[in-house]
């Protein structure tokens, strides 16, 4: 499924490493900030806060692209949970640090990028195929992948 | 990358063993993911260390599944099981998973609580103080001003940052937990003078002074200004501890504030110059009325059903001014049979509340005085829970979701109303 070495990405970002490696998946996209404790199920790696866009929605295994984290300091700790379940993202990209977001990757071991040259939230949609390299801080996008 | 002191890196390098040495190595994969140049030294650290539900003990079988065990692998997210020495700074334990003593009328098992004690029991042996409460700062843990400090729960985050002037970020579990044994958190955000300057202005027009107005107040300001620090004028009164507490809580959970500015009021905000750090930046937003009116029915918009089956006050903690309240509320009155009345504090307000007999009224009233835990963080009420009604803007925010209840947001006399007589009938004035 390595589309990245195959054919030319739609549109490559470039921003700075949070958390290093490089993963290739499937963009799940959300314009609403994620809640950890109280927002997020660890055990079903699916989000249940009410009225958020992906209530009811899994991200696990998929590349999660999000504005921040809000809300409780338990943030770290329900997607650490949620790795162990093997429901965690399997890399984030977004766009406000915080010590929730950052930590939450660290403790999540997934590759992450932040401080992108341009919104990430503007030019990636759900479903959309993308590769992240923590390493180099580089996202890369294809349109209409499937 | 984040730099070391020669001290750090000998850390780093396991000269103070191996736990502190895994501390250490998370702490620079933390501090690299932010960003941040280098670390301060952090003598007040408040998280929720070493604490296990049983899946996660289970999870760990293979190297224990005890305390050292989910300490290392998942506190300190080492692959290697360490010893845990005795922690480093000055440590306290956050609010925990049940009441030491009324687990049962909480629904918890027997076995549940045998797990509760013997993480307490580890608790105490690593020398990290039992305060059992999302309120350490009335609990013998009050940070002064500029005091470094490494905090777990936003609502204590929140109070630090802004009533106290301490410095603390919204710290997790695991940063906290590899904080008490080194000592360091990484120099960035709140630990830093220009970020702790205002980011958005809001102007209250219309007088707020009682704890129910403030907690709206906040609950507005967490809305509209999210994770921002918001810089907030107008006739606001009475500033007390309690109208901060809950000031605070329903600001950091409508938005994520980790930090406010009133001015005249709190301490970096002598003035609004001062809050800012010169002239007024970002958007400006006004409370009024309409916005009083609208922030109410959003906060009771969980709500149909007036008959009310449970009762909860205590969140934040409440302190022992606001037991005192509660007990004169109720003294003499009963709970109602087809209603519960639970209230949440810490252990030390609770030793004050039982000299005091507010304990004892409460419960010849038919309510219950609990510690270390709340609704939500247990996920325990009283069975057959369907209406819930509260005066904290926090735990209407949290507890309908995650329960699957109703939920009433009104004033503690309205609340205490409501467990006597089973109905609700709250309502703005």
């Amino acid at each position: 499924m390595s589309t990245g070495t195959m054919t030319k990405p739609d549109i490559v970002l470039t921003g700075r490493k949070v958390v290093g490696g490089v993963a290739e998946g499937e963009a799940l996209v959300t314009r609403d900030t994620i809640s950890g404790w109280g927002g997020v199920n660890a055990m079903t790696g699916t989000v249940i806060e009410s009225r958020h866009e992906l209530r009811g929605q899994s991200f696990a295994g998929k590349i999660l692209v999000f504005p921040g984290a809000k809300g409780s300091s338990g943030w770290s700790a329900v997607f650490h949970m949620a790795r162990l379940a093997g429901m965690a993202p399997i890399a984030m990209v977004f766009n406000v640090m915080t010590t929730k977001a950052a930590l939450g990757a660290v403790v999540m071991r997934v590759p992450a990028v932040t401080d992108l040259d341009r919104d990430p939230l503007d030019l990636i949609e759900t479903g959309d195929r993308v590769c992240v390299d923590g390493d180099l801080g580089v996202v890369k996008i294809w349109k209409n992948a499937s | 990358m984040v730099t070391l002191t020669s001290e750090e890196q000998a850390m780093l390098g396991g000269e103070q063993g191996a736990g502190v040495g895994k501390a250490m190595e998370l702490l620079v994969r933390y501090a690299d993911a932010l960003g941040a140049e280098r670390f301060v030294e952090t003598n007040n650290v408040a998280g929720v260390p070493g604490s296990a539900h049983p899946w996660l003990k289970n999870y760990y079988k293979e190297d224990g599944g005890d305390y050292r065990a989910v300490f290392s692998k998942f506190d300190l997210d080492s692959d290697e099981v360490v010893d845990v020495p005795r922690m480093n700074a000055y440590s306290c334990h956050l609010q925990g998973g049940m009441d030491p003593e009324l687990w049962a009328e909480q629904g918890m098992t027997p076995e549940a609580h045998e797990n509760f004690m013997s993480d307490e029991r580890e608790t105490a042996a690593h020398g990290i103080q039992i305060l059992k409460t999302c309120t350490p700062y009335i609990a013998g843990n009050v940070p002064v001003m500029g005091e470094h400090c490494a905090w777990m729960e936003s609502s204590a985050v929140v109070f630090c940052n802004s009533v106290i002037g301490g410095r603390t970020n919204c710290e997790g579990r695991e940063s906290t937990s590899a904080a008490m044994l080194a000592k360091r958190i990484p120099d960035w955000g709140f630990h830093r003078d220009d970020y702790r300057l205002g980011q958005n202005r809001v102007k209250v027009t219309m007088p707020v002074e009682d704890v129910f107005d403030w907690g709206m107040l906040g609950y507005f300001v967490g809305d509209v200004v999210q994770d921002t620090i918001p810089v907030i004028e107008g006739p606001i009164a009475k500033a007390s501890l309690i109208r901060h507490k809950h000031f605070g809580a329903a600001a950091a959970s409508s938005g994520g504030v980790e930090m406010y500015h009133m001015v005249g009021i709190t301490p970096e905000a002598s003035s609004l110059e001062r809050a800012f750090g010169g002239a007024p930046r970002g958007e400006t937003f006004v409370y009024d009325m309409a916005e009083r009116k609208r922030i109410y029915e959003m906060l009771n918009a969980v709500g149909e059903s007036t008959d009310v089956d449970y009762v909860m006050l205590g969140c934040p903690h409440y302190s022992i001014e606001q037991i005192a309240h509660a007990a004169h509320l109720i003294e003499g009155r009963k709970v109602h049979a087809n209603s519960a009345l639970w209230v949440f504090t810490s252990r030390a307000v609770k030793a004050t509340a039982d000299a005091n007999g507010y304990t004892k009224i409460l419960k010849d009233a038919g309510a219950l005085l609990m510690t270390d835990t709340c609704s939500a963080i247990s996920q325990a009420v009283p069975k057959g829970t369907k209406v819930a009604a509260l005066d904290s803007a926090k735990q209407v925010h949290y507890l309908p979701a995650m329960m699957g209840i109703e939920g009433w947001y009104g004033t503690t006399e309205e609340c205490i109303d409501a467990a006597c007589t089973s109905k609700w009938k709250g309502r703005l004035a």
